[in-house]
């Protein structure tokens, strides 16, 4: 019996893949919980697109500071060799390449690296779209961290997104609760399979044609 | 005697007409001109398009502008904020205009519109919805998206010190849109915690030089902005 991995899971399984010295860009949602597992020895610079380079984790109670939000609105700290910059200057350090990762939610992938995680296409509720499209289309890598099927058992991972684009051909790794797949040149490469799920069980639950690769290694959320 | 400095938030706001477009500073509640707003309604300028990235949270400020009733459009990347409620509200009932922008976009329009520039090719937002009807153009290899400038007839902005020469500092996470908002209206108006005499600022600190800036007006204790 296959068991996925919890919302944490994931998130301490994607810090493993951090590199030192990476700067980061955490989407809202999952891949905010990432920066509570990055191991001590690494130093990674996240980045907010409200114009926080080297952001640190939540105050301690009643040391909040209202001029200090993170692109969520949540109060966040500073850490010694912070900057600050401006709007325009945060969205060149996105859309300009220097970002060496960015994670990201989703709600569908394509076999293509399409994304679509900014609007379900309801038209009753206003869009927003906030910076997910500059961080999509700018950061060197994009690694979208998301369930691998919606809370009703469909696909998220899709030959073509049905949602709303955010970007064409940009998502480069899938890491979900049953796998973790490469989007490649010629469509995607399973990396990692739970324990307990073969190959037929997880393309079962996919909506886009899977290989396995060659090296491939059970998924261990530990 | 190059002056900035108005005495009253009404002075500050004073000669805005109806139609402008307004270009307000602020993400979430940091940075946002608080005073300068409410001053702004109390002022009573109609028929307004307002250029900031959210569309105000609770009822006060950038909300209380929305209820008013006195905005026609709004140009914003965000404005489905936790208790953005004004804004559903106008929305739902067809009684406000949106235009999405994603953010950099938005920041990068009104560099352009600051800058000079006619406009820019960004590879955000190529192949979605944003993009529909807009030129593209492949650049080495790259499809790009032509984005054109937004200039602002005003700019609300709050800022944390300023000379009467209109030289800016700010504060943290507050900096936000207002560096570039200052470059982009016809007439920027600041709100700031403590006004210094001349030399009073490093300038080496300065972040906005005051050639962009035209009325400074202090407000020693802000209120914070989104507040039911």
């Amino acid at each position: 019996m296959s068991q996925v991995l919890t919302r944490d899971q994931i998130a301490r399984r994607v810090a493993r893949d951090i590199p030192d010295g990476a700067y980061v860009n955490l989407g809202i949602g999952l891949p905010t919980l990432v920066a509570n597992f990055v191991p001590h020895d690494r130093e990674v610079i996240y980045q907010s697109e409200n114009g926080i380079l080297g952001m640190g984790p939540a105050p301690e109670k009643g040391k909040e500071d209202l001029d200090l939000i993170n692109a969520s609105k949540q109060f966040v700290t500073l850490l010694p060799g912070a900057a600050i910059c401006h709007h325009t200057d945060a969205f060149a350090m996105m859309r300009g390449g220097h970002l060496d990762l960015a994670l990201l939610g989703g709600f569908q992938v394509s076999s293509d690296g399409d994304l679509a995680n900014w609007s379900t296409g309801d038209e009753k509720s206003p869009p927003a779209v906030g910076g997910a499209m500059d961080l999509a289309a700018g950061a060197k890598a994009v690694w979208v961290l998301m369930e691998h099927v919606t809370k009703s058992g469909e696909p998220k991972i899709v030959e073509r997104c049905t949602y709303p684009l955010t970007a064409k051909s940009v998502v480069d790794r899938i890491y979900t609760n049953m796998a973790v797949i490469d989007v490649v040149d010629d469509g995607l490469l399973v990396r990692e399979i739970i324990p307990g799920m073969d190959f037929e069980a997880l393309q079962a639950r996919t909506g886009a044609r899977l290989r396995l690769a060659n090296d491939w290694k059970p998924l261990n959320g530990v | 005697m190059l002056d900035k400095r108005v005495n009253t938030l009404e002075d500050a706001v004073a000669g805005i007409r109806d139609g402008s477009v307004i270009l307000i500073s602020g993400f979430g509640n940091a940075g946002i001109p608080v005073e300068l707003i409410h001053a702004l309604i109390d002022q009573g300028a109609r028929d307004l398009t307002i250029v900031s990235n959210n569309a105000g949270a609770g009822r006060t400020d950038l909300s209380a502008l929305l209820a008013t009733g006195r905005v026609r459009k709004i140009i914003c990347s965000f404005p489905k904020t936790s208790g953005s409620v004004v804004f559903d509200e106008l929305y739902a009932a067809g009684k406000i205009e949106l235009e999405l922008v994603p953010q950099g976009t938005l920041s990068e329009r009104m560099r352009a519109g600051g800058a000079g520039l006619g406009g820019f090719y960004t590879p955000t937002a190529v192949g979605t919805d944003l993009a529909k009807g807009k030129e593209t153009r492949m650049i080495d290899g790259r499809e790009y998206v032509l984005e054109k400038p937004i200039k602002g007839d005003f700019a609300l902005i709050k800022a944390e010190r300023a000379d009467r020469w209109g030289n800016l500092t700010y504060r943290l996470a507050a900096r936000n849109f207002g560096p570039t908002m200052a470059m982009a209206a016809a007439c920027t108006i600041v709100q700031v915690r403590e006004i210094v005499e001349l030399g009073g600022i490093d300038p080496d600190q300065v972040i906005t030089p005051g050639i962009f800036v035209d009325r400074v007006v202090a407000v020693p204790n802000p209120q914070p902005a989104g507040q039911p």
